[in-house]
């Protein structure tokens, strides 16, 4: 069990295995998959429009300083894949592409 | 779901919305004890014939009925606050859901772990099943797996819509270049459904929300199944 995938999940595998539906796929996958961006305290607000793009910007400036190999940078790509629209992705990064995106990286 | 004449809430099925229905009743207790007395005094100072020539003011009164509805006012606005802040509660989500409006449909995206995107429209009339619900039924289903915190992340790629779930206690506008976000956790399985909740066109009315909770199991097997 990851440490961060939280109590409430942990509290729903506990139950499952009382209830013996302990899930076919083996824990250490669902502990993986189930996972979020999580609660950011910088954007503790209905709107979080901003904890999309800063991810992105931020996944990208990342990748620029340490190289594509570095994985840490991956936690950005995470956090803003689960948390932007596709369309949104698809159109920065063809922006980037262009370098018509209106951050600097 | 709400069926033909039925006028209150829908049976909660988040704790969030159970609490959003106490908190109705609550009121609805403060209202019709307000309600019955000013009526029973209006009845009776009207049916009665009693005058006080000489009364020009009357301190005591004023005082009471001043302080009294300040009071009345706290009971109802303290547990109002409570509720307005857990709603806005982020409590460690699972599963992040993203939805888009679109005129007329709604389209999802599932992008935590395996990808899954898809749009979801109305099942016409004509097509429906005769066990299905008209105007209210989809193509294809929101899976989500209950007892599990989910955020909803809301947006729109044309015009204001309205991302709700009644059952669920969760309304929020789809505004284009905005995300909105909102949470639940479902507490038992079952279909909740909904309906944009914002002008958006013609098609307004045609755009529904189903959303399918199902064990965590049965939600990982759907995703997977969906994202080959």
């Amino acid at each position: 069990m990851n440490a961060e995938s939280g109590g409430t999940q942990l509290l729903l595998l506990l139950l499952l295995a009382r209830k013996g539906e302990v899930p076919t796929m083996s824990e250490a996958i669902m502990s993986s998959q189930m996972e979020t961006a999580p609660f950011d305290p910088r954007f503790p607000n209905q709107n979080q429009t901003k904890y999309c793009y800063q991810s992105y910007v931020d996944f990208h400036r990342c990748q620029k300083l340490k190289g594509e190999e570095y994985e840490p940078c991956q936690y950005f790509k995470k956090v803003f894949r689960s948390v932007c629209p596709n369309a949104w992705v698809e159109k920065w990064d063809e922006q980037l592409e262009n370098g018509s995106f209106p951050s600097k990286i | 779901m709400a069926t033909w004449t039925y006028l209150g809430f829908q049976d909660s099925a988040s704790p969030l919305m159970e609490q959003l229905i106490f908190f109705h009743d609550h009121i609805m207790v403060v209202l019709i004890m307000i309600i019955t007395f000013v009526g029973y005094m209006m009845a009776s100072i009207l049916t009665n014939s009693f005058i006080n020539r000489y009364m020009l003011e009357h301190q005591t009164i004023e005082l009471i009925w001043t302080a009294l509805p300040a009071v009345i006012l706290v009971f109802i606005a303290l547990p109002s606050l409570r509720l307005l802040y857990l709603l806005d509660e982020v409590n460690n989500p699972s599963v992040t859901l993203k939805t888009v409006g679109h005129q007329w449909y709604w389209s999802y995206e599932y992008s935590d772990f395996l990808d899954a995107e898809f749009d979801s429209y109305m099942t016409p009339t004509n097509e429906l099943e005769s066990s299905g619900f008209r105007l209210l039924d989809v193509d294809n289903r929101t899976v989500l797996p209950m007892n599990t915190q989910i955020r909803v992340v809301i947006t729109a790629a044309d015009v204001i819509h309205s991302w709700t779930v009644p059952a669920l206690g969760v309304k929020a506008d789809a505004i284009p270049g905005r995300l909105n976000q909102s949470s639940f956790m479902m507490s038992r399985p079952g279909l909740f459904y909904g309906q944009c909740s914002e002008i958006c066109g013609a098609n307004h009315s045609f755009m529904p929300i189903v959303v399918e909770s199902v064990n965590t199991n049965s939600f990982l097997n759907w995703i997977s199944s969906y994202s080959d």
